[in-house]
C-alpha cells in the first residue's frame, strides 16, 4: 500500500522582488517589470510514491529542492502547484530543538518541545522517563536549557524528537550536531524506527549514514528528481557526477592545476595491471595509481600520497610513499612519476574516490591535495575465483580480502 | 502500523472559508503549553515578577484618580472614580497587552513557522490566552476595591463574564490581524503603539461614554471596546444598560473579528515563506 503519494510538486518562489518588508516595498515592487523579479523553481514535476514501511533517503546538493519538498509534505507550505497525499499520523523532524525556551527548564522544554513536535500529553508523560534517560541530563532536568552546554541541549532535543512515535517520520539533516557516540546511538534509534515498519523519509549529506539506513534513494538536482532506486545505485551515481572524472586527470594549465611553488600537479590516472588507463577494474586484478608531477624548488623531500574513498564516503585508507627511495631525498627540480599499486582482491567493489596529495613532513606543509581527482570502479567476478566464491548476494565491508581459512574436522 | 485512516491531502492554494476549528481542537495541548510557555516566560528575569501584573493597573488607576478627580472631573454617576477607571483599565489593559504580545508572535517564533506544522491561529491565540492571567489578576483587585467601596453588586453582574468575553474575542481578532500583518509588514511594529494610543484615548476608559454627545454616541459604538465597557460597568454597577450602544459595538466586533480571520487566513499560507 502506497503511504505518500506526490504528483507534479512544483513550488516556485518570486526572488526578483525580493519579500517586501514593509508597504514602501510593496509598491515599489509593483512597478517592477515582471522580467526583473527572478522566478526561481525549488521544485519541479516531482512525482514519488512511498510504500508503508519503505525508508527513503533524499540526497543532492543543496538548493537541490530537498528542504522544500519536505516543507510541502510537513504541510509548513503548500505546492505552487501539484498535490500529494499522506496516509497516516505524520512526525517531521526538520529542526531540532524547534520552540525550545531558554529560560524553561529542560522538564518545561520537554513538553513543550513533545506537543509542538505533535505528540498528546499523555504520551509524554508515558515517555517522559524514557526520554530523561536517553538524553543523559538527569541532574539537569530542573535547570533552565540556557545554562546547558550545546552538547546537553541537542541531546535532550534530539530525545524528544526521538521519542515522536509517528506512522510516516520525515526527518531533516538533524544529525549533524552532537558528538560522534551521541550521533551514533541516534542513528541506532532512527533504523530501529525504520525497521519497525514506519514509513520514513530522511534527508542527508552524510552518505553512510544514507546508505546504511535507506534501501531506496531519490536523488534532487535543480528542484527535479534526477534518480530514484536502489539506495547503494543512487549514491554512487550521484557521488560519480559530484566529482565528475574518470580514470584519467589532466591539467593542462599550470596555473590552474594543483599545487603551489614548490610542486604542481600534472596529471593523475588509473591504469589496470596491462597498462591501460581504465576505470573499470576486475576486483581480481592489480589496480596503479599514477600521477604525474613538477618539481619546481628544488631542496624539499617530497612525499606523494593518495587517499582511497568508497562511495559511501568512508575512507578506505591512506597511503604514503615511504619506499621508493625518495623517503628523506631532497628533490631537485624536474618532473616526476609516482605509481603506488593497490592489489587484486584487496578492494570492495563499487566506485572508489582517489585523493591525490604531495606534503612536506618537515615542517609540515601541503603542497597539494586534490579531492576525488580520479576515480575507478572496482567490479567484482561471478568466476568463483574472488572472495565472494558462489555467493551472490551483497557483501558489506570497504575491503573484500582473500583470507586464509583454516577448518577441521573435531572428530 | 498504518492503522489510522488519517489521510493528509496537499494541494495548492487554500480554502479561505474554512476555519478549521476541528483542527485548533485536534492541537488543543499544543495551544495549552504554548499559552504556560507564554505565562511562564513573561515574567521571568524580572526583579519583582508577577508583581508586574498588579502593579500595572494599579498604578494607572492612581495616577488616572488623582488627574481626573482633582483637575477634570468626570460625571461617572454613582461610582466611585477609582472603581470606574480600574474596571476600564483592566480590560483596557488586557485587550492592549494582548493585542501587542499577539503581533509580535510569529515574528518571534520563526522557528515554529519555518520548521513545524500546526494550525498558526494557535500562536497568537497562545499570546492572548496567555494575558487573561494578567485580566484575572486586574479583576481580583477590582473585587477587592469594591468591598472597599461598598459597593453591592446587583444581580446584573452575571452579565459581567459575557462582556469580559467579548473583551477576549476583540483581543484575538486584533491580535491575530496584526500577527499576520506583522509577518508580511515590518511597519506594525512601529504603527502599531501609535494606533492603541490613539484607541486608549477613543475608548470610554477614563470617562464615561455619556460624555459624547448624543449624536456621536452611535459613531463611537463602532469601536467595540466602547459598547463594552459600558456594558461591563453596567454589569458590575447595577446601573441601566445602553443596549442600543451594546448593540451597535457588538455588530461592530463582529464584523471586524471576520475580517480580521478571513485576512489571516488569506496571508497564513505565504508564512513560512515571507518570514
Amino acid at each position: 500500500m502506497q503511504v505518500i503519494n506526490a504528483e507534479n510538486l512544483s513550488k516556485r518562489y518570486v526572488l526578483g522582488s525580493r519579500q517586501p518588508y514593509s508597504f514602501r516595498e510593496m509598491l515599489t515592487s509593483m512597478f517592477e517589470r515582471d522580467d526583473e523579479k527572478r522566478i526561481l523553481w525549488a521544485l519541479r514535476d516531482v512525482s514519488f510514491s512511498v510504500g508503508e514501511g519503505e525508508t527513503l533517503g533524499l540526497i543532492g546538493h543543496n538548493g537541490a529542492g530537498k528542504s522544500t519538498l519536505l516543507k510541502i509534505l510537513s504541510r509548513i507550505t503548500k505546492p505552487t502547484s501539484g498535490t500529494a497525499s499522506i496516509r497516516g499520523r505524520v512526525g517531521s523532524l526538520l529542526e531540532v530543538g524547534t520552540g525550545f525556551h531558554s529560560e524553561l527548564s529542560g522538564r518545561e522544554n520537554i513538553y513543550l518541545n513533545g506537543a509542538i513536535l505533535g505528540m498528546k500529553r499523555a504520551e509524554i508523560e508515558k515517555k517522559f522517563d524514557e526520554i530523561v534517560a536517553f538524553s543523559e541530563i538527569e541532574t539537569f532536568l530542573d535547570t533552565p536549557v540556557k545554562h546547558y552546554s550545546t552538547g546537553m541541549y541537542m541531546r535532550l532535543a534530539f530525545s524528544v524528537a526521538a521519542h515522536l512515535d509517528p506512522e510516516v517520520l520525515i526527518v531533516d539533516e538533524v544529525l549533524a550536531v552532537g558528538d560522534v557516540g551521541f550521533q551514533r546511538k541516534c542513528l541506532r534509534k532512527m533504523r530501529d524506527v525504520g525497521e519497525s515498519g514506519r514509513t520514513v523519509i530522511f534527508v542527508s549529506h552524510d552518505m553512510q549514514s544514507i546508505t546504511r539506513l535507506c534501501r531506496r534513494v531519490i536523488w534532487m538536482k535543480d528542484g527535479e528528481l534526477r534518480s530514484d532506486g536502489e539506495a547503494k545505485h543512487v549514491v554512487g551515481e550521484y557521488l560519480h557526477e559530484q566529482s565528475q572524472t574518470g580514470a584519467e586527470k589532466i591539467w593542462l594549465e599550470p596555473d590552474t592545476a594543483p599545487g603551489n611553488e614548490v610542486v604542481r600537479l600534472r596529471s593523475a590516472r588509473v591504469r589496470r595491471s596491462d597498462r591501460s588507463v581504465s576505470s573499470s577494474i576486475d576486483i581480481r586484478q592489480p589496480v596503479s595509481i599514477e600521477m604525474e608531477y613538477e618539481v619546481l624548488q628544488s631542496g624539499k623531500v617530497i612525499v606523494p600520497n593518495i587517499q582511497l574513498n568508497n562511495e559511501q564516503g568512508a575512507s578506505i585508507f591512506v597511503s604514503h610513499d615511504w619506499n621508493s627511495g625518495w623517503r628523506d631525498k631532497e628533490r631537485g627540480a624536474g618532473v616526476y612519476t609516482s605509481v603506488v599499486t593497490v592489489p587484486g582482491n584487496f578492494l570492495s567493489e563499487g566506485t572508489v574516490f582517489v585523493t591525490i596529495a604531495a606534503a612536506t613532513h618537515q615542517p609540515h606543509e601541503i603542497h597539494f591535495n586534490e579531492r576525488d581527482a580520479v576515480t575507478f570502479n572496482v567490479i567484482d567476478s561471478p568466476d568463483g575465483d574472488a572472495a565472494r566464491g558462489e555467493f551472490a548476494g551483497p557483501m558489506p565491508g570497504v575491503v573484500r580480502p582473500i583470507l586464509e581459512w583454516k577448518t577441521e574436522t573435531m572428530t | 502500523m498504518t492503522d489510522s485512516t488519517e489521510v493528509t491531502y496537499i494541494k495548492p492554494g487554500g480554502s479561505v472559508a474554512s476555519l478549521d476549528l476541528g483542527e485548533i481542537w485536534k492541537y488543543r495541548e499544543l495551544l495549552y503549553f504554548l499559552t504556560l510557555r507564554d505565562i511562564k516566560i513573561r515574567y521571568k528575569q524580572t526583579l519583582i515578577g508577577v508583581a508586574w501584573v498588579v502593579l500595572q493597573p494599579v498604578l494607572t488607576t492612581a495616577i488616572f484618580t488623582i488627574i481626573f478627580s482633582t483637575f477634570a472631573r468626570f460625571d461617572t454617576k454613582s461610582v466611585p472614580y477609582p472603581l470606574f477607571a480600574l474596571s476600564g483599565l483592566g480590560l483596557w489593559l488586557f485587550v492592549q497587552t494582548s493585542i501587542s504580545l499577539a503581533s509580535n508572535s510569529f515574528v518571534n517564533n520563526t522557528s515554529l513557522i519555518t520548521k513545524v506544522y500546526f494550525p498558526r491561529l494557535i500562536v497568537p491565540l497562545a499570546a492572548a490566552l496567555a494575558t487573561l492571567f494578567d485580566l484575572l489578576f486586574s479583576l481580583g483587585i477590582l473585587v477587592i476595591l469594591m468591598f472597599y467601596y461598598g459597593a453591592s453588586p446587583t444581580s446584573q453582574i452575571v452579565a459581567a463574564p459575557l462582556f469580559v468575553f467579548l473583551t477576549l474575542v476583540l483581543a484575538v481578532a486584533f491580535g491575530t490581524l496584526f500577527s499576520a500583518l506583522n509577518v508580511r509588514f515590518r511597519d506594525v511594529k512601529f504603527a502599531l503603539p501609535f494606533m492603541l494610543q490613539v484607541w486608549m484615548i477613543a475608548s470610554p476608559i477614563f470617562y464615561p461614554a455619556s460624555l459624547l454627545s448624543e449624536k456621536w454616541r452611535l459613531v463611537f459604538a463602532l469601536n467595540p471596546l466602547t459598547g463594552i465597557l459600558e456594558g461591563f460597568r453596567s454589569a458590575l454597577f447595577g446601573l441601566p444598560f445602553d443596549w442600543q450602544l451594546i448593540g451597535v459595538s457588538c455588530a461592530s466586533l463582529a464584523v471586524l473579528t471576520l475580517l480580521s480571520l478571513f485576512i489571516f487566513k488569506k496571508m497564513e499560507d505565504k508564512f513560512a515563506d515571507l518570514i
